[in-house]
């Protein structure tokens, strides 16, 4: 860990540099202010803001995982990358197939 | 000061519990005596409590796993026995009160303590070994780990002699589990207990899926992986998928029950039918997180005494790696009747059926396996034929409840209780006894009495089916679960037999006990050691070392040329033990006892926040991280065993071996 910029250890995973953290720093806190004026300001729908809301946290999700947790599509973090689109996939069957079921259920039963 | 902890809350009223604790006192107080007669303490500090060899934990939580069973299973002759004596006006012994806490803490010990532990405990032992590793990835987090399951269980039992535990049932539906309807903190020992064994849990996934990508023998491709490991693999996978879905499922019952949120509750805009949705997201991957496992074990003993290799390696593979992907997409068949439309059950009654096709590809894999094999009709063998033929039955009710339309006449009754036990006896218990009787002598050196395992067998075989099968017929007799009393006179024979079943089961659990008891008296037995590290004849490579193995496992990394790495290795004449060759020196892990105090802190954490003793809980929080920041900073946490040590190790066991062999 002599070098400062490739910060690898010897199975190859990344350690990132001060400068990648401080990026990744800057932009986690510009999107946390971002949802939180969206909402104090009331500039969209309340639908609008729910959906705006959303989105930048599916950004910030990732800002992390490319600069805090150090994904990326180098050889030595295909395990990683393979067990992220797992995740990915798991996590859409179980939100979708939840509001799948919710949504069915509530005409059904009419509990909105 | 204390919260809502006050001297009414310790129930002297209840002959039951005062004469359980008085029981379990003496037990504690004679264990504890003779480890301090025997001047035992520090050997248990240095080689077990703080121990980060994952031999040593997987023995631990197997241990952990059978006091839980003992615990569950007493729950369960109770609530049989109840059952037995409550009809026609009779109350029975046990008011609902305490019935409901019964039927709660046994679906969660036996869930989470005795199932969840012993798979942990059988990973822990055998998955290192079996890929030709020395230690899992991360050893420190695997102490902490065993810990945190640990201490969830003390909390658990905790609950039995101060307060209470949870009355709804071993997944605490809202809105019942509400503060509303439930007051007390039976709930809150629940939701704490599950959440702090789930830390646990969620790190041995963690660690496993590590260990097995990247700590593999040299040659060990994917396909070349025994069926076990494979297995663990998917669990592992699974466990990181669905594990953060319980958190968040009881974090949000935490809140609602904490700061009055109405995530689940009736009023406010709560839903309790999403909670339904979400604590099945990961319940039914945590069917498959513990059957999987089981499964691998088949595989392995299956072919071990057909003397021939699996069946169909790559289908099995295909098909653990399917039951893997499609147990996240079945989870609405727990609640059919909940009111969703046809579309949303058809679908999910669709995919519940199809994962009965790998399951149904392993058992035909096992069949052809054991076909114009030598099959040798050992004690382990038993509970393989004995699980084949009870988890078909229970597979093929499972099909049938993925039948919405069938499922409507079922739900919620007695059939239901005995399909997922006969899929949970019938297939992971089975198969968890199944491993312990086969790498037994690997992790001690000495075998298992076969006799005495036989016997264990037959009693728990006769008595599954005696204690469920009527309870078949009583799920179509119309007996609801979690029922404290009754009045229907057709019911009452059934609940007699299956009360003797019971009582069998019983008996099996002696025999198992007299088992280990026989064992460890006539370890020293010829017939009974195990010098070779062999004792089977067995396929892969955890057979390779010796038995039990050296603490760095194997003197020199195995190179893997093929599947069965140790078949092929015999049969092309290769040392596998490599002896007498030139060691190098090898880099282990320390002990340290830094998973043992977060443990304990997070008990304290626990238990306070379970009764509102929130300066209490600051402290066991804050121990917690203390713990860990000071475990982070500390850099001298490993070491380099010297090649001369491991020369003396590997010649004192090549001397002994040799000298068993001279005297035979």
């Amino acid at each position: 860990m002599a070098d400062a910029h490739a910060h690898t250890d010897h199975s190859g995973a990344s350690h990132g540099s001060v400068g990648s953290y401080l990026t990744g720093f800057v932009i986690s806190v510009l999107l946390t202010v971002a949802a939180f004026g969206i909402v104090m300001a009331h500039s969209f729908s309340p639908s609008g803001t729910i959906a705006a809301i959303a989105i930048l946290a599916a950004v910030q999700v990732v800002v992390h995982l490319v600069f805090f947790l150090h994904m990326n599509t180098s050889s030595e973090q295909r395990w990683n990358v393979m067990a992220f689109a797992f995740t990915v996939l798991t996590v859409f069957v179980l939100v979708v197939g939840t509001l799948f079921i919710m949504h069915d259920t509530s005409i059904n039963m009419m509990s909105r | 000061m204390l919260g809502k902890l006050s001297w009414s809350d310790i129930p002297i009223d209840v002959p039951i519990l005062v004469g359980t604790f008085a029981g379990a006192a003496i037990a504690g107080l004679a264990v504890l005596g003779l480890i301090t007669y025997y001047g035992k303490w520090g050997y248990l500090w240095k080689e077990w409590f703080t121990s980060v060899d994952h031999k040593r934990l997987g023995v631990m939580y197997i241990v952990l796993a059978l006091v839980a069973l003992f615990r569950g299973f007493a729950d369960a002759i109770m609530m049989r026995s109840q059952l037995a004596l409550a009809y026609a006006g009779n109350p029975g012994y046990l008011p609902p009160h305490h019935y409901d806490q019964i039927f709660s803490a046994h679906g969660t010990i036996m869930i989470f303590f005795m199932a969840m532990a012993f798979m942990t405990g059988l990973m822990n032992v055998i998955v290192p070994l079996q890929i030709g590793a020395r230690d899992v990835a991360f050893p420190f987090l695997n102490s902490l780990s065993f810990w945190m399951t640990t201490i969830s269980f003390v909390l658990i039992n905790v609950s039995l002699f101060i307060g209470e535990f949870s009355q709804c049932g071993w997944l605490a539906y809202p809105p019942l589990s509400e503060q509303q309807f439930s007051p007390g903190v039976g709930v809150d020992y629940y939701i704490w207990a599950v959440q702090l064994s789930g830390v646990g849990t969620l790190l041995t996934g963690v660690n496993f899926f590590t260990t097995i990508v990247k700590m593999r023998a040299p040659g060990m491709t994917f396909m070349k992986m025994p069926v076990f490991t494979w297995t663990i693999f998917c669990t592992s996978v699974l466990i990181m998928l669905s594990f953060p879905i319980l958190t968040v499922a009881l974090g949000l019952l935490g809140l609602d029950r904490y700061l009055g949120m109405h995530f689940f509750t009736n009023d406010g805009g709560g839903n309790q039918m999403l909670y339904l949705s979400v604590i099945w997201g990961w319940g039914h991957p945590e069917v498959y997180i513990l059957v999987l496992p089981a499964f691998g074990a088949f595989s392995e003993i299956t072919q071990t005494f057909s003397r021939k290799p699996l069946f169909g390696y790559n289908t099995m593979v295909y098909a653990t790696c399917s039951i893997m992907v499609l147990s996240m997409v079945v989870w609405l068949h727990h609640f059919f009747t909940m009111g969703a439309g046809a579309n949303v059950n058809t679908f999910f009654g669709i995919m519940t059926m199809i994962i009965a096709i790998p399951t149904g590809v392993k058992i035909f894999n096992w069949l052809f396996t054991m076909y114009k094999g030598r099959v040798e009709f050992h004690a382990t063998m038993y509970w393989v034929i004995g699980f084949m033929i009870t988890f078909t039955i229970g597979g093929m009710t499972g099909v049938m409840l993925a039948i919405p339309a069938a499922d409507f006449v079922l739900h919620n009754s007695l059939f239901v209780i005995a399909h997922f036990h006969n899929v949970i006896i019938g297939g992971v218990y089975f198969g968890y006894v199944a491993a312990m009787n086969f790498w037994f002598p690997k992790a001690f050196g000495f075998k298992l009495n076969e006799a005495w395992g036989k016997r264990a067998f037959w009693l728990w075989f006769v008595g599954f089916y005696f204690a469920f099968m009527p309870l078949y017929v009583l799920g179509f007799e119309g007996m609801t679960r979690r029922m404290n009393h009754y009045d229907n006179p057709e019911w009452y024979p059934w609940l007699l037999v299956a009360e003797a079943g019971a009582v069998m089961i019983a008996l099996g659990i002696v025999c198992q006990l007299t088992q280990l008891y026989v064992s460890i008296r006539d370890r020293n037995l010829a017939e009974n050691r195990d010098l070779t590290g062999d004792p089977w004849n067995a396929r892969t490579l955890e057979w390779s070392t010796s038995s039990p193995p050296p603490f760095y496992n194997f003197a020199v990394v195995p190179a893997v040329h093929d599947l069965d790495a140790f078949a092929h290795d015999k049969e092309a004449g290769i040392d596998t033990r490599a002896a007498g060759s030139n060691y190098q020196p090898i880099h282990m892990p320390k002990n340290t006892a830094a998973g043992f105090f977060v443990g304990m802190f997070s008990l304290i954490l626990g238990f306070a926040a379970v009764w509102w003793i929130w300066w209490l809980a600051a402290v066991g929080l804050i121990g917690v991280i203390a713990t860990v920041i000071a475990r982070s900073s500390n850099n001298d946490v490993d070491y380099y065993v010297p090649a001369s040590e491991v020369a003396r190790i590997e010649n004192e066991h090549t001397r002994n071996l040799l000298a068993a062999q001279a005297a035979e």
